[in-house]
């Protein structure tokens, strides 16, 4: 199982439903370098998702090619690839049949670790993402939303993949619990320092959270791609001015960046 | 009454068992086999309903009438009703149950990397017990009631032969008639009492609230 943090390159990757005018994602281009948090937002239909399942082939190219640590996604058996990214979603999807620490050996147990190593992992896992060691043997349905994505961003980190994609993994939670997720979010890449991925529509979060920042325009068009901060200060024409809504609270939201340790 | 017991009623309860038992495992092996098929092939799965209907809408004796030529006079004749019976509802349950896995479960399982026959097994079986399940209880508890249908063609075939000796006596023959209907009732309550049990045992999250 893997370790080193990986380098997602975009290639001009295209996708394009036949049938449909414009594309979902049309020639996206941008490097990710290793160990940041690109993070991936826009307005509906602005095709950050199936960017971002993409990467991990639930939705193949049209053209172009995405490559991880310099090798193209369709020359790995795509099985392989998928238990190498580490995937985190809205819902979570938890199996419900399975106990917290059940879940969060899914992709070990595939790897074929032996039970006392997956118990162990598990209970280092909890600790890291904030959960008491209690919860190992608790079933999804006894958790609470927060709860369950901790457990999923767990789940998602047991076979210590270089790579996390996550698409808008606190958008179902509350606000005050998602704060407080996004913060510890933030200090576990502080340690981890995971390539990551994240797909939100929230722009706050966004400069809260991303190293870089890649917002996509309807039709699946990379409007700008950068830190926030150069987002910021240069927006590069009126529809990522507005996105990011330079005439409100921009100050206010660099001041919220600064406020996070990193 | 213990001669009775030991000499009609003790038998037949043993038949009717078995009669059921037989019936219940074989529509299981073809319903979860058509099942299988149908979830896989959604072009099935009307095709294999619409046979299950018309299965079940077939009144036995039309059955028996067309199948004592071939089969005489049998437990084979008495079975193939009971099997065609259990497949609607069998069917019907088990692909329910399949397609009732949540979407969000399937991504996840996907995105994670497990194979298509890794996301059967470990995911959609398991969560399609609880209605499996359901769908046994219903197609044992109704197999067990259809069964005494048997009566009417065999003797030693279950409960159903003292049943209809009763209706049939010269004046009907009460005791005998609340007896055995008893017995059939008994039956089936504790066939669905076992089998809710096997259900708990079987889905250890369900109970985790």
């Amino acid at each position: 199982m893997a370790g080193q943090a990986a380098e997602l390159v975009f290639d001009a990757a295209t996708k394009k439903y036949t049938g449909r005018g414009a594309a979902a994602v049309d020639e996206l281009s941008l490097t990710v370098p290793a160990g940041e948090i690109c993070v991936l937002v826009g307005p509906s239909g602005g095709g950050k998702t199936t960017a971002l399942k993409l990467v991990n082939r639930l939705i193949p190219l049209t053209s172009g090619d995405i490559r991880i640590d310099g090798k193209s996604i369709n020359a790995l058996d795509v099985t392989e690839l998928r238990r190498g990214i580490g995937y985190v979603i809205q819902q979570v999807g938890l199996f419900p049949h399975y106990t917290v620490e059940g879940n969060i050996g899914v992709v070990p147990r595939l790897y074929g670790e032996p039970r006392p190593w997956i118990k162990q992992r598990s209970a280092e896992l909890l600790e890291l993402v904030g959960l008491d060691q209690s919860y190992a043997k608790r079933f999804p349905a006894q958790l609470s939303g927060g709860e369950r994505q901790r457990v999923g961003l767990a789940r998602a980190l047991a076979a210590n993949p270089p790579l996390m994609l996550m698409d808008e993994p606190f958008g179902a939670i509350d606000p005050i619990v998602r704060s407080r997720l996004q913060d510890e979010f933030l200090r576990l890449q502080g340690e981890l320092r995971k390539t990551v991925v994240f797909v939100t529509h929230d722009v706050d979060e966004a400069i809260k959270l991303g190293d870089r920042i890649a917002i996509l325009r309807e039709g699946g068009r990379l409007a700008q791609y950068g830190t926030p901060e150069e987002i910021l200060a240069k927006p590069a024409d009126k529809f990522v001015a507005d996105f990011v809504g330079l005439d409100d609270g921009a100050i206010a939201r660099l001041r919220l960046r600064a406020e996070v340790p990193r | 009454m213990q001669k009775h017991w030991s000499d009609i009623l003790g038998p037949a309860l043993t038949q009717h068992i078995e009669l059921t038992l037989i019936a219940v495992a074989i529509g299981f092996a073809i319903a979860f086999t058509m099942a299988l098929l149908g979830f896989r092939f959604r072009v099935l799965d009307v095709p294999f309903g619409v046979v299950g209907d018309v299965l079940y809408a077939l009144p036995s004796l039309t059955l028996f009438e067309v199948l004592i030529p071939i089969t005489g006079l049998t437990w084979t004749t008495i079975e193939i009703p009971l099997v065609s019976y259990t497949l609607f509802v069998l069917y019907r349950n088990t692909i329910a149950g399949l397609r009732g896995v949540p979407a969000d479960v399937l991504e996840s399982a996907r995105g994670m990397g497990l194979t298509r026959l890794q996301t059967f097994f470990k995911v959609e079986l398991p969560l399609a017990v609880p209605a499996i399940v359901a769908g046994l209880r219903i197609a044992t508890v109704s197999t067990i009631a259809i069964a005494t249908i048997g009566g009417y063609l065999l003797a030693d075939a279950g409960i159903g032969k003292p049943i209809f000796d009763a209706l049939e006596a010269p004046d009907i023959f009460k005791t005998e008639l609340v007896a055995s209907s008893l017995l059939v009732i008994a039956l089936a309550l504790v066939a669905d009492a076992l089998l809710a049990v096997a259900q708990r045992a079987l889905t250890p999250w369900g109970r985790a609230r």
